[in-house]
C-alpha cells in the first residue's frame, strides 16, 4: 500500500467523513494538523474506511466487540451497591501515530525510564538528592509510598525497576508530554494485546497490508527476560494478583495465560528458610521472579501495611535475602507521587546533564513560600490538587481546585487555603488533551485522548512497546477519560518505515522439539477446582431432581402427593425449598460454581467460564419470569440440563489431562457418588412411596439401560444393581469410586515406596467396600454409612494437598 | 539504675497451630547515653523451625520467627539486664513551637531518628480535627516544644480515665478518645494525635516500666504488662524527650525501652500470622527489678 505521505491531505477528499470533524480551538488534533489538512499518516486509513458504507462499518464493528465478548474482556464498574461486570469499551478507530513521531516519543521515555531508575535508587540508598538538596526531606518523608522497611534492600538484579509504563499526551503546540508515571504496578499492557486483536479484526482486511507495527515481540522478549532473571531453572516466574475483586483481574489471568506464568495470590505463595515458595499440591516449590500487580503496601502483613489479607508474611524477608526478583521493586510506587514532577527536570540536569527530552506537565509544589506566591499569582491556568497524590493529572480529585473556577469572591479563601495547606498542595498547569478521531454516525468527531505507553527493561536496555493503550473520552470533556465515567479505549498503531513481521509469542525453533515440564498446580488452584466439579456436579443432580418433581406435579396437579412429596422432602434436605418454583438454593450453587471458576480463570478454558456464565444468567432471568409454573419449570429445567451437560463436554473434551483436571474430575465424581448415595438410600428404602424407583431410573438417567439389560417388572434389585453396583454405568457409586481411586492414584505422593498415602488407602477401602455388596445388602443404613465416608475424603484430601 | 527484666508471653490454642510466623520486638535496645544492654536472651518453646534477627528501619532489634510443626500452645521468654542512665536535669533548650516548622525544613537527612518520619499520620494515629482542637486549647503559640508537650500529655492524663477494661489492642484511637477511657496504648496514640496535629513530631515507644516503686512513691499504672509512652521532637538543639502521658511525668529511670516507631503498628510486641482453626488464650507476666 503505498501512499505518498509527503504532502498533507485536504479533508473533503474523504466526503462525509470528516464533514463535521472539527478540532476545538486552543487543542491539538492527532488527525488533523495546525492548517487543518490531514496528517499523512491518517491517509490509507481514512481512504479505506471513507470507502465502506455505513452497514460494512457496522458489520465490522461488530466483528471486533464480538471477539472482546468472546473472549471474555470486562471491565469491572464501581457503582453504590458493589460492582459489576461490564462490556469492553472499544472505540474502534485506531489513533495512528507516525514513525517519526514515535521515535521522539520513544527517546524520551527511555531517557525517563533511567531517569527514574536513578532516582528511585537513590531514594533507597544513599538520599544524595535530599543531601543536596535537589528533593525536599519532608515530601519524601510524608509520602505512604516510600516504603521504611525497604531502605537499604538492594534488588538482586541491581535494577528497581523493570516494567513501566507512562501516561502522555499531546499539547496544543503539538509536542508530546508527559502527564504521569506508572512504576508502582502498571496496567494496560495485557488490554492494549486485546485492543489490539479487537482492532485487527475489525479492519481485517486493511490491517494485514497496512505495516503497522507488531506488539507481540515486545512481550516474547520481556517474558525471555523474566525467565533468565531466575538464577537457577528449577524456579519458576510468577505474577502476583490482588485477587479477583481488583479492576483489572481479568488482565492479570490474560497475561499469566499469554505469558504462561502461574498466577498467584499472596495466600498460595509462603516464606520458607527466606525463599519465597509456592505451596502447590506437590509441596513447596521455590519462586524467584514476581511480577507484581499488587501495590507493594499490601504485599507483607508483618513488615508494611498489618492490615493486609492478601499479602504474603515474610515477603520482604524474601527480598532482603536477596533471592527474588520483584518486578517492580516494593517502594517504587514512591515516584508516581505528584509533586515529584516539580523536581525531576531540575533532577535530569543534575543527575544526566541534560534536559528532559520529553518535558513533563509543569508542575508547583507549595512547600515554599517563593513558590506559593507564584501559584497564588498564577493560579488562573493551573489546577491545584494533593501533593503525594498518586493520581493522573486529568483525574481531578473532590477536593481539588481549577483555578479557571475561581473568581474573586473565593480568591482569598484559596489564598488562605494554600497558606495553611502548604506543602500538602501542588500547582500543575492545567491539561489540554489534543484530539483524535471517534466514529458517530457515519461521520468521525474529536474526541480528547490519551495515550498510556509501556517500557521492559531487557537484555538490551529498555525496550518500548511499540503501540499503546490509549483512552479516549466519551465526549468533548478531557475530565472524563476513565471508563468509569464514559471513557473508551482504543488501539494504537505506529506507522511508517519497513515491513513488519507478523510475531506471535511462539518461540523459533532452535535444535529439536524438547517437551517442556508440566507446570506446577497451586493448592488453592486444585482446592478451587475440587470445588467447582462439586457444585457443577451437585447443580445438576439438583436439576434432575427438580424435573423429576416439576413433571410430576405439572401431569399430575398433585404437589402434596405420597411421591410428590417424598421428592419436596428430599430436595429440602438439600437446601432446596419450594416455595419458589426455581429454589433460590440453586442460583446459590450455581453461583458458588462460578466463584470458584473465576479464582482459575487462567487454568479454564474461555468457552467454559462462557457457559457456566451463561448458565448463571439464564436461571437468573428465568427465576425472574412472573407466573412461571410446573410446566414451564420442567421445561427450564430440561433447557438448563442440556446447558450443564454442555459445559461438561468442554471441560471433559478440552481440558488438559494434568493435577488440575484431577482434582475437578474428583470433586465431580466424589458429589455424584455421594449424591446417588443419598438418592438410594431414601428411594430404594423398603418405606418408599411407590414410583420411587421410576424416580430413581429417571434422576439416574438409566431407564434406557435399564430396559435393555431385564426386560422384567421393576424391582429394587436391579434398580440398586444399576445405580450402586454397575461398574459400567456412570451414574453408579461403585463406576465413580472407581473413578476417584484412579484419579486419587495418579496424584503425586500417592504412592511412597509402594506404600499407599493415607487418602489413596481411605479410597480403596470405600471402593473395596462397595465392591463386595450385593443388591440385597445394600441397605439404607449402609449407604448412609458409605455417604459418610465418601465426604470425608474431601477433608482427607484437603489434609494431604491443599492446606 | 540496673534492672533485671523478664518477661513471659504464653499462648494457649483450641486446635493445633499448623504453621505460624511471628515477629517479635520483645528485647530492649541499647541507646547511647540512655541505656546499655548488658546481657540478653531469647527463648521460645517450642523451639522455631527458623530464626532470624535484625535491625529494622527504626533501630529497633527485631526478631523474627516462624514455626512449621504444628503445636498447641507457645511461649515466648525475655531476659535481660539493663543499665539505664541518669539522665541530667531537664533544662528547656526548645524553641518556641511557631519555630518548630523552619527547623523541621532544613532537615536533608531520612535516617530512622529524623522528626520528619513522625509528623505525618500513620496506620493507627490518622490526624483528626477532634485532636488538633483539643491539642491547641492547652497550648499557645508562645510556649516552648517541650512546655507544649507536657501541657497536652498533663491534659490529656487529667480528662482520660485509666481503665483496662474499656479498649483492646485494636481500638481505634478516635474510638478511645471519645469514650475517654483507655489503656497506656490509647493514651500514647492520642498524644501523638494531639502533637502531631499542632506540629510537633511525636512517636510511639514500647518498653518496659520498674515493677515495685521505690520506697515511698507510688507504684506506677502498666507495670504489669509491657508498656507505652510518647516521644516528640523539640527541635534540633533540644532533640527528642520522652514523656509517659499515662503516669504524666517526663520519662526517667523507670523506663526501659524496648522499640521506637510511628505508632503501635511499627512496635508491635508479637506481630503475626497464623494457621489454625480456633481460638486461643495469652497470659503475660512481667518483672522489672532494680539490682
Amino acid at each position: 500500500m503505498n501512499v505518498p505521505v509527503s504532502h498533507a491531505i485536504d479533508p473533503a477528499a474523504f466526503g462525509k467523513l470528516l464533514a463535521d470533524y472539527t478540532p476545538a480551538k486552543g487543542s491539538s488534533d492527532e488527525l488533523l494538523d495546525a492548517n487543518g489538512h490531514v496528517r499523512p499518516v491518517w491517509g490509507p486509513f481514512l481512504k479505506h474506511l471513507a470507502g465502506l458504507s455505513a452497514d460494512e462499518v457496522a458489520q465490522r464493528f461488530a466483528r471486533g466487540s464480538q471477539y472482546l465478548n468472546d473472549a471474555g474482556v470486562y471491565f469491572r464498574y464501581y457503582e453504590e451497591e458493589g460492582t459489576s461486570e461490564r462490556a469492553w469499551p472499544l472505540s474502534h478507530i485506531p489513533l495512528l501515530i507516525d514513525r517519526d513521531d514515535w521515535q521522539t516519543i520513544t527517546e524520551g521515555l527511555v531517557q525517563r525510564a533511567d531517569l527514574l531508575e536513578e532516582v528511585v535508587a537513590d531514594l533507597y540508598g544513599q538520599n544524595r538528592l535530599i543531601a543536596d538538596g535537589h528533593l525536599p526531606a519532608s515530601l519524601i518523608a510524608k509520602s505512604p509510598e516510600w516504603l521504611r522497611p525497604m531502605v537499604g534492600v538492594q534488588p538482586r538484579t541491581g535494577k528497581y525497576l523493570h516494567f513501566l509504563a507512562f501516561e502522555i499526551g499531546r499539547g496544543p503546540d503539538g509536542k508530546w508530554w508527559v502527564l504521569g508515571d506508572r512504576t508502582q504496578a502498571p496496567s494496560g499492557a495485557g488490554f492494549a494485546l486485546e485492543n489490539r486483536v479487537a482492532t485487527a479484526k475489525t479492519f481485517s482486511d486493511f490491517y494485514a497490508k497496512a505495516h503497522v507495527h507488531r506488539l507481540a515481540g515486545f512481550f516474547r522478549r520481556f517474558r525471555e527476560t523474566l525467565l533468565n532473571l531466575r538464577g537457577e531453572t528449577d524456579s519458576r516466574v510468577a505474577i502476583l494478583t490482588p485477587g479477583l475483586m481488583n479492576d483489572t483481574y481479568f488482565e492479570h489471568a490474560y497475561i499469566a495465560r499469554y505469558l504462561g506464568f502461574m498466577l498467584l495470590d499472596g495466600e498460595d505463595l509462603v516464606v520458607s528458610n527466606g525463599s519465597l515458595m509456592v505451596r502447590t499440591i506437590a509441596g513447596l516449590r521455590p519462586i524467584s521472579v514476581l511480577w507484581r500487580r499488587l501495590d507493594a503496601n499490601w504485599a507483607d502483613p508483618l513488615e508494611l501495611n498489618e492490615q493486609s489479607q492478601i499479602g504474603t508474611p515474610g515477603m520482604v524477608e524474601a527480598l532482603r535475602g536477596g533471592g527474588l526478583t520483584m518486578i517492580n521493586a516494593l517502594g517504587a510506587g514512591v515516584l508516581e507521587t505528584r509533586a515529584l514532577l516539580a523536581f525531576l527536570p531540575r533532577i535530569c540536569r543534575h543527575l544526566r546533564g541534560e534536559p528532559l527530552k520529553l518535558p513533563n506537565i509543569a508542575t508547583w509544589w507549595c512547600g515554599d513560600q517563593r513558590t506559593r506566591n507564584y501559584v497564588s499569582d498564577n493560579f488562573g491556568k493551573m489546577t491545584i490538587s494533593r501533593s503525594l497524590s498518586t493520581g493522573l493529572p486529568f483525574t481531578i480529585g473532590p477536593n481539588d481546585v481549577l483555578g479557571g473556577n475561581l473568581n474573586s469572591s473565593n480568591r482569598a479563601d484559596f489564598s488562605a487555603w494554600l497558606e495553611t495547606e502548604q506543602d500538602a498542595l501542588v500547582g500543575q498547569e492545567a491539561v489540554t488533551l489534543s484530539t483524535t478521531p471517534a466514529y458517530a454516525d457515519g461521520k468521525l468527531v474529536p474526541r480528547p485522548m490519551s495515550l498510556r505507553v509501556f517500557l521492559a527493561r531487557t537484555e538490551s536496555g529498555w525496550e518500548v512497546m511499540s503501540g499503546g493503550f490509549a483512552r479516549i473520552g466519551g465526549s468533548d470533556d478531557a475530565s472524563a477519560l476513565a471508563m468509569q465515567s464514559g471513557g473508551r479505549a482504543a488501539d494504537v498503531w505506529i506507522l511508517g518505515g519497513s515491513p513488519t513481521n507478523s510475531e506471535t509469542l511462539i518461540p523459533k525453533q532452535d535444535g529439536p522439539y524438547v517437551r517442556s515440564r508440566p507446570s506446577l498446580l497451586p493448592a488453592r488452584a486444585a482446592d478451587n477446582l475440587f470445588w467447582l466439579g462439586r457444585y457443577v456436579e451437585r447443580a445438576e443432580g439438583a436439576l434432575r431432581l427438580l424435573r423429576a418433581f416439576h413433571a410430576r406435579v405439572a401431569e399430575t396437579g398433585e404437589p402434596e402427593a405420597p411421591m410428590t412429596a417424598a421428592i419436596a422432602a428430599h430436595l429440602a434436605q438439600l437446601g432446596l425449598d419450594l416455595e419458589q418454583p426455581i429454589p433460590p438454593g440453586l442460583q446459590a450453587t450455581l453461583n458458588s460454581a462460578l466463584a470458584s471458576a473465576s479464582k482459575v480463570r487462567d487454568r479454564f478454558s474461555i468457552d467454559g467460564w462462557l457457559a457456566l456464565n451463561d448458565l448463571a444468567h439464564t436461571l437468573a432471568a428465568e427465576r425472574a419470569r412472573p407466573g412461571l409454573d410446573s410446566e414451564d419449570a420442567t421445561l427450564v429445567m430440561g433447557a438448563l440440563l442440556r446447558k450443564i451437560t454442555g459445559f461438561s463436554g468442554l471441560v471433559h473434551e478440552n481440558m488438559y489431562r494434568f493435577a488440575g483436571w484431577r482434582f475437578l474430575s474428583i470433586g465431580r465424581a466424589l458429589e455424584r457418588a455421594q449424591v446417588m448415595c443419598g438418592l438410594l438410600s431414601e428411594f430404594a428404602d423398603a418405606e418408599a412411596p411407590d414410583g420411587a424407583l421410576d424416580l430413581l431410573l429417571e434422576v439416574g438417567d438409566s431407564t434406557l439401560s435399564l430396559n435393555q439389560r431385564y426386560a422384567v417388572t421393576l424391582s429394587r434389585d436391579p434398580v440398586m444393581d444399576l445405580l450402586g453396583l454397575d461398574t459400567f454405568n456412570p451414574r453408579s457409586i461403585l463406576y465413580q469410586l472407581k473413578e476417584l481411586r484412579s484419579h486419587v492414584e495418579a496424584l503425586p505422593g500417592a504412592d511412597f515406596n509402594g506404600q499407599p498415602s493415607p487418602l489413596a488407602r481411605a479410597t480403596l477401602e470405600l471402593y473395596a467396600q462397595l465392591a463386595v455388596q450385593t443388591p440385597d445388602s445394600l441397605t439404607s443404613e449402609k449407604l448412609e454409612d458409605l455417604r459418610g465416608k465418601i465426604l470425608s475424603l474431601s477433608e482427607g484430601l484437603f489434609t494431604a494437598y491443599i492446606r | 539504675m540496673l534492672y533485671d527484666i523478664s518477661l513471659t508471653i504464653k499462648y494457649d490454642y483450641a486446635a493445633p497451630v499448623h504453621s505460624g510466623r511471628q515477629s517479635l520486638r520483645l528485647e530492649p535496645r541499647s541507646l547511647p547515653e540512655v541505656q546499655t544492654v548488658l546481657s540478653r536472651r531469647l527463648t521460645l518453646e517450642p523451639t522455631a523451625n527458623e530464626r532470624s534477627e535484625f535491625d529494622d528501619f527504626f533501630g529497633n532489634r527485631r526478631c523474627d520467627v516462624s514455626f512449621t510443626t504444628p503445636h498447641s500452645h507457645l511461649i515466648y521468654q525475655v531476659n535481660s539486664r539493663v543499665q539505664r542512665h541518669p539522665s541530667g536535669p531537664t533544662l528547656d533548650f526548645s524553641p518556641p513551637l511557631a519555630r518548630l516548622p523552619d527547623e523541621l525544613a532544613a532537615i536533608r537527612a531520612m535516617d530512622g531518628n529524623q522528626p520528619l518520619h513522625f509528623l505525618s499520620p500513620s496506620l493507627r494515629v490518622p490526624l483528626d480535627e477532634i485532636f488538633t482542637t483539643y491539642a491547641r486549647k492547652v497550648v499557645s503559640p508562645v510556649m516552648s516544644a517541650q512546655q507544649a508537650i507536657i501541657s497536652v500529655g498533663q491534659a490529656l492524663h487529667q480528662d482520660m480515665t485509666f481503665d483496662a477494661r474499656a479498649t483492646d489492642v485494636n481500638t481505634p484511637v478516635l474510638d478511645a478518645f471519645q469514650r475517654r477511657k483507655g489503656v497506656c496504648q490509647d493514651f500514647s496514640h492520642m498524644m501523638i494525635a494531639c502533637l502531631r496535629g499542632i506540629g510537633i513530631p511525636a512517636g510511639y515507644v514500647s518498653g518496659y516500666l520498674r515493677t515495685k516503686p521505690p520506697e515511698g512513691a507510688e507504684r506506677l499504672e502498666g507495670a504489669d504488662a509491657m508498656h507505652a509512652w510518647v516521644r516528640a521532637w523539640c527541635g534540633r538543639e533540644a532533640g527528642w524527650i520522652e514523656y509517659d502521658p499515662t503516669n504524666a511525668l517526663i520519662v526517667e529511670q523507670d523506663h526501659i525501652v524496648v522499640a521506637y516507631g510511628r505508632d503501635y503498628a511499627d512496635v508491635a510486641p508479637v506481630k503475626g500470622v497464623l494457621r489454625s482453626a480456633g481460638g486461643q488464650t495469652t497470659s503475660h507476666a512481667v518483672d522489672v527489678v532494680p539490682l
